[in-house]
């Protein structure tokens, strides 16, 4: 009989090894937005692997909160990336605006 | 019994659209793309997994009247449920703001198949300001 914290712990580790794809784009992504999407998806990952330990540990009552913390955390953390990288001014209003793209050259 | 074998469905449910992400933040050859599979495979599998958890949750409370008992599992499936809302809220979210950032940051996409970049040195040049 497979007990249900077996199947936890393999989802761990499966969750885990899973980041690493992730962790390659960080450390090789040509862009710096794309290291930071990178990010972004490690650290949701990470949100949940603390409750798969809490559920492992048997105190998912206190691991929950720490995923919804580092929930938080993640989304504040890549909002100020991403306005860091933006060109244009954050009061907004001010953005240059979309023109067409002309057709493409025969 | 039935409860344990519909979150352990959910849980592998969500590893496999994780395993879809991952792969897709590989292989795939554009910023734009690799957005894509991050974003919706990220997204959708953070929410099954931890929807598995909180269904999991309910494996030794027998009813309405036994939740009303065990109000302390009644709280963590609630902090469970507020963790999926967030998710399904924010990551669209945080996904949109940087691939904004990526446009404005003047990153072409890839068009045709053979890595030609199709837009680029064709991007549309704002007109001059005046004033």
């Amino acid at each position: 009989m497979i007990e249900f914290k077996d199947i936890c712990v393999w989802t761990g580790i499966v969750l885990f090894a899973l980041m690493l794809p992730a962790l390659y784009r960080v450390v090789v992504g040509p862009t710096a937005i794309d290291r930071i999407v990178a990010v972004n998806v490690i650290g949701t990952k990470t949100a949940v692997l603390l409750v798969v330990i809490g559920v492992i540990f048997d105190r998912v009552d206190m691991f929950v909160d720490f995923a919804l913390a580092y929930a938080l955390l993640n989304f504040i953390g890549s909002l100020a990336a991403s306005r860091y990288l933006h060109k244009t001014p954050p009061s907004g209003g001010k953005a240059e605006p979309v023109t067409e793209i002309p057709p493409a050259a025969p | 019994m039935i409860v344990t074998l519909l979150s352990v469905v959910l849980i592998l449910a969500g590893l496999v659209f994780f395993l879809g992400a991952a792969v897709g933040l590989v292989r795939f050859p554009d910023f734009y793309t690799r957005m894509h599979a991050a974003g919706k495979g990220d997204t959708l599998s953070s929410l099954l997994v931890v929807l598995g958890l909180a269904v999991w949750r309910l494996h030794d409370v027998h009813g309405l009247a036994g939740l009303r008992e065990h109000w302390s599992i009644l709280l963590v499936i609630l902090k469970l449920l507020a963790i999926c809302a967030f998710i399904m809220i924010t990551s669209p979210t945080a996904t949109h703001a940087l691939m904004d950032a990526g446009f404005e940051d003047g990153i072409d996409p890839v068009i045709d198949g053979e890595n030609n970049n199709a837009l680029h040195g064709r991007r549309a040049q704002a007109p001059p300001a005046d004033s």
